[in-house]
């Protein structure tokens, strides 16, 4: 055995070949029906899942809103009891923090990602679905529990003591706290998943300094969530010995910290806030300057900033808990550490202005979106600035400016965004165009509604109006305000119903898109619209930034790149590995077919939670023996991996 | 065109040394355990240096090295057990291959058997205080991961010995034996804060 046998030239082919691509789809394909539908381990089947399994979470979370909106339209009312009114206010945090915003640029990424970088697939396609299938596990393990009653309550960040069994004495933060840990599971191997994909599957050619925005985007966000996950899985699993063991980690009557629970959760909880915007407004990055016919302004600023930014968000945490009674030093710190994290977060603002400004707008839905983008990124951005100020914080903590400021982060700088790149995307992932009428009404419904919804509650919060009130009394002066936000917010609400619909309307009946239906610049345009199985029919080489513009831009190396001639790789489901900086190949990877394993494993794995949930040690005990089983069934050695000849039965 | 394509160049197939995906992911896997380590670490100094009663952190005194300070070692040989078989499977000597991925297990089951003599020996319980959580849930997350560690020994010994690896197909090997040597590397790091701070110093 020398490597030699295990060495193969790949062929190279240099013109449409209709018998190859046959041929791939033939071993590429998902199986039709029930069985392709637990087994498959196409990126951009998960892809849709995900962002369709993420707008369910959306629609529910909104939900909840509107009926909290409701309840406070008006001061002294009890539609809802303060014990609902907990569950409700918690339970929707929960769900548009941890199972919309993440996930839901996870999915934009797991359909995106092979395509921008000219991939046939993710670097490990079953941990992807495994991936996909403990996130969905986890999404119905948590509302189950919120059906039954047993929602969280304590607030979606859920300090200690009030999450103690002492004080809360119910099932609803066990259930919590084993939810998220499950979760932390789908996050964290699908952060991992991310990074090798980076690291192994460019396309030859695409040194780190030609990848779209999106993926430096996504890149950081998991390359965080790989340091960050392990805080807040370890502080609710520490929560859950505490209140189900009787272990006395945040137990301050015997010598633990309630503190402990809160630098545990907000050294995961800042860098979380960073993972669930950077790959969005690489989104914007990416898709704005479609719509002004030039590249992006400041592309390697951008990119750094977005990395710098990461960094920075792992030393910003204590400025959630700049009330707490540290020492001023400490406080001084943080507080220093989260003004000058503005600087790198607001590049991107910039580069946006600057490539609107020297470029010529093409006034779509998607470049609208992206476009307003910018005010409330300022907006969101601002308020933010302003409580990483310590006096200014102690006066607004637990108000309904910190409300308003969260808001405008997320929806300014994750709802907006992927609502833009579904405008944007759209015609890749069905092959039609969204309506543009209705999309102008979506935009502008959801644009006034959001700013007349959420803008207000600054001011209700410098008046005073603290969060997580079920009602206020009359002549606090906060009537008119909370009466316009309920009115903004069901506006912002209608303008999502009108979004859904123009998605439906323009899945069923949008007129046809083609290839590339906006003249964009990068690989994903470069394959039919829906994309094949396989992605490529040969993989693409890449010479520049912008492979669809290089006859125009004339910034490319050499003979520039190549979409129609590449490499054939089709003896089974194959793929090139590439180097991690210049993207040299240097292997061919055998990828996995579709498998049953990973829909197992989310199965077993959610078993165990449903095992110690309900102190049935023997069904968790059962649950961990066959999580074993079907990882080692996942991972034993298959020689025929090896094979450098092409299979008979492929032909 | 052809410039930049890499037609006349062989490319290894498969899972090969360090260019196989599966050594990439369990590079970030060992980042993510290791960030978990590392939080798990932060409780304790954390909780090291709140207000506590005298000797109750650690409760009962100073820890007793006579068990923990051998069992290191056993761990450590373990990891040496490994390197010798990844050594000898380049070589592509399948025999030592063998024999070092059963050397290696059974120091791991070594380790966790005295292990559970320590936790025996104990006098005081999950429940008694905050040190006494903490040290039976920072060292249970490692025997943990040794439990992991030790069947996956046992797998690539059953896998090896089953002939599924030669000098150039090893991927699996190497990957496990990543993970073996992190689960042995940070036990010092759980062993220091344990069992050596507290003389340092770090008690109440």
């Amino acid at each position: 055995m020398t490597i030699t046998d295990y060495e193969r030239v790949p062929t190279v082919s240099t013109e449409q070949n209709a018998a190859l691509a046959q041929k791939l789809k033939r071993l590429w394909e998902t199986e039709p029906g029930i069985a392709g539908f637990f087994s498959t381990v196409d990126h951009k089947e998960i892809g849709i899942r995900y962002i369709i399994t993420a707008f369910a979470f959306l629609i529910a979370g909104g939900l909840e809103a509107a009926l909290m909106r409701w309840q406070l339209a008006w001061p002294g009312r009890h539609a809802l009891t303060p014990e609902q009114y907990d569950q409700l206010f918690t339970t929707h945090g929960m769900t548009m923090i941890f199972l919309y915003a993440g996930p839901v640029l996870s999915g934009f990424s797991n359909y995106l990602w092979p395509l921008l970088l000219g991939a046939r697939d993710m670097a490990l396609p079953r941990l992807n679905a495994l991936s996909y299938w403990i996130y969905l596990c986890a999404g119905i393990f948590l509302y189950a529990a919120f059906a039954f009653g047993f929602g969280p309550n304590d607030g979606w960040f859920n300090y200690v003591p009030l999450a103690a069994r002492a004080y809360n004495a119910g099932p609803n933060i066990d259930f919590y706290a084993l939810g998220m840990i499950l979760l932390g599971i789908s996050t964290t191997v699908g952060s991992i998943n991310f990074v090798v994909t980076f690291l192994r599957m460019r396309a030859p050619g695409m040194s780190i300094n030609r990848v779209p925005i999106l993926i430096w985007g996504t890149l950081t966000a998991s390359a965080a969530n790989i340091f960050a996950i392990p805080a807040v899985s370890l502080a609710f699993f520490l929560l859950w010995m505490d209140r189900n063991v009787g272990t006395h980690f945040f137990d301050v009557t015997t010598g633990g910290s309630a503190m402990l629970w809160q630098h545990l959760f907000w050294m995961f909880g800042h860098p979380w806030v960073y993972a669930i915007v950077l790959p969005a407004m690489g989104m914007v990055s990416d898709g704005l300057p479609v719509f002004v016919r030039r590249p992006l302004v400041g592309y390697t600023v951008v990119a750094l900033a977005t990395v710098a930014t990461m960094v920075l968000g792992f030393g910003v945490w204590v400025h959630h808990m700049f009330a707490t009674g540290l020492p001023n030093v400490s406080l001084s710190f943080f507080s220093a550490a989260s003004l000058i994290i503005a600087v790198p977060s607001s590049v991107g603002v910039f580069a946006w202005i600057a490539t609107i400004w020297t470029g010529r707008p093409v006034f779509t839905t998607a470049f609208m979106f992206f476009a307003s983008v910018i005010v409330l990124f300022v907006i969101g951005g601002v308020s933010g600035f302003m409580t990483g100020s310590v006096p200014v914080d102690w006066q607004l903590t637990d108000t309904y400016f910190i409300v308003a400021h969260i808001h405008y982060v997320l929806i300014g700088i994750n709802v907006f965004p992927v609502v833009g790149a579904t405008y944007f995307w759209f015609p890749k992932f069905t092959g039609r165009l969204m309506d543009e009428r209705l999309g102008r009404w979506n935009f502008w419904t959801m644009f006034i509604g959001f700013n007349i919804g959420f803008f207000p509650m600054h001011i209700s919060g410098l008046l005073g109006m603290p969060r997580r009130v079920y009602t206020y009394a009359d002549g606090m002066g906060w009537d008119w305000i909370n009466l316009i936000t309920t009115i903004g917010s069901y506006i912002f609400a209608i303008g999502v119903l009108l979004f859904l619909i123009n998605v439906w309307k323009s899945y069923r009946k949008g007129p046809l898109a083609g290839d590339n239906p906006w003249d964009a610049p990068s690989l994903e345009w470069a394959t039919t619209s829906p994309p094949p199985p396989y992605n490529f029919v040969v993989i693409p080489t890449v010479a520049s930034r912008h492979p669809l513009w290089e006859d125009r831009l004339q910034q490319h190396e050499g003979e520039g790149s190549h979409v129609d001639a590449g490499l054939v790789l089709d003896h089974g489901r194959e793929a090139i590995g590439t180097s991690s900086l210049d993207a040299t190949p240097d292997i061919i990877l055998r990828m996995p077919r579709d498998s049953y394993a990973p829909v197992i494993l989310a199965l077993t794995a959610t078993t165990i939670f449903v095992g110690l949930a309900f102190h049935l040690w023997w069904l968790a005990g059962l649950g961990v023996l066959a999580t074993g089983a079907d990882i080692i069934g996942w991972l034993w050695p298959e020689r025929a991996l090896g094979e450098t000849r092409e299979p008979a039965i492929n032909g | 065109m052809a410039d930049r394509l890499p037609i006349e160049t062989a490319l290894p197939v498969g899972a090969i040394d360090t260019r196989a995906t599966g050594w990439w992911a369990m590079i970030f896997v060992i980042f993510t355990e290791a960030a978990l380590f590392a939080y798990l670490l932060f409780s304790y100094y954390y909780l090291a240096v709140q207000p506590h009663a005298q000797h109750t952190f650690p409760e009962g005194g100073l820890p007793d090295l006579k068990l923990a300070v051998p069992n290191t070692i056993i761990l450590l040989l373990s990891s040496g057990a490994v390197a010798w078989a990844q050594l000898n499977i380049e070589k592509n000597d399948k025999r030592h291959l063998v024999w070092g991925l059963g050397i290696a297990a059974v120091l791991g089951m070594i380790f966790l058997a005295v292990q559970y003599f320590e936790w025996a020996a104990k006098p005081f319980a999950l429940a008694s205080s905050p040190y006494s959580s903490l040290y039976f849930v920072v060292t249970g997350f490692h025997m943990a991961h040794v439990v992991v560690g030790v069947v996956m020994l046992w797998m690539l010994f059953a896998w090896s010995a089953m002939g599924y690896f030669n000098r150039v197909r090893y991927a699996h090997i190497h990957i496990g034996a990543l993970y073996w040597h992190f689960v042995d590397a940070v036990w010092i790091a759980v062993f220091f804060t344990f069992y050596i701070t507290p003389y340092l110093g770090l008690r109440a």
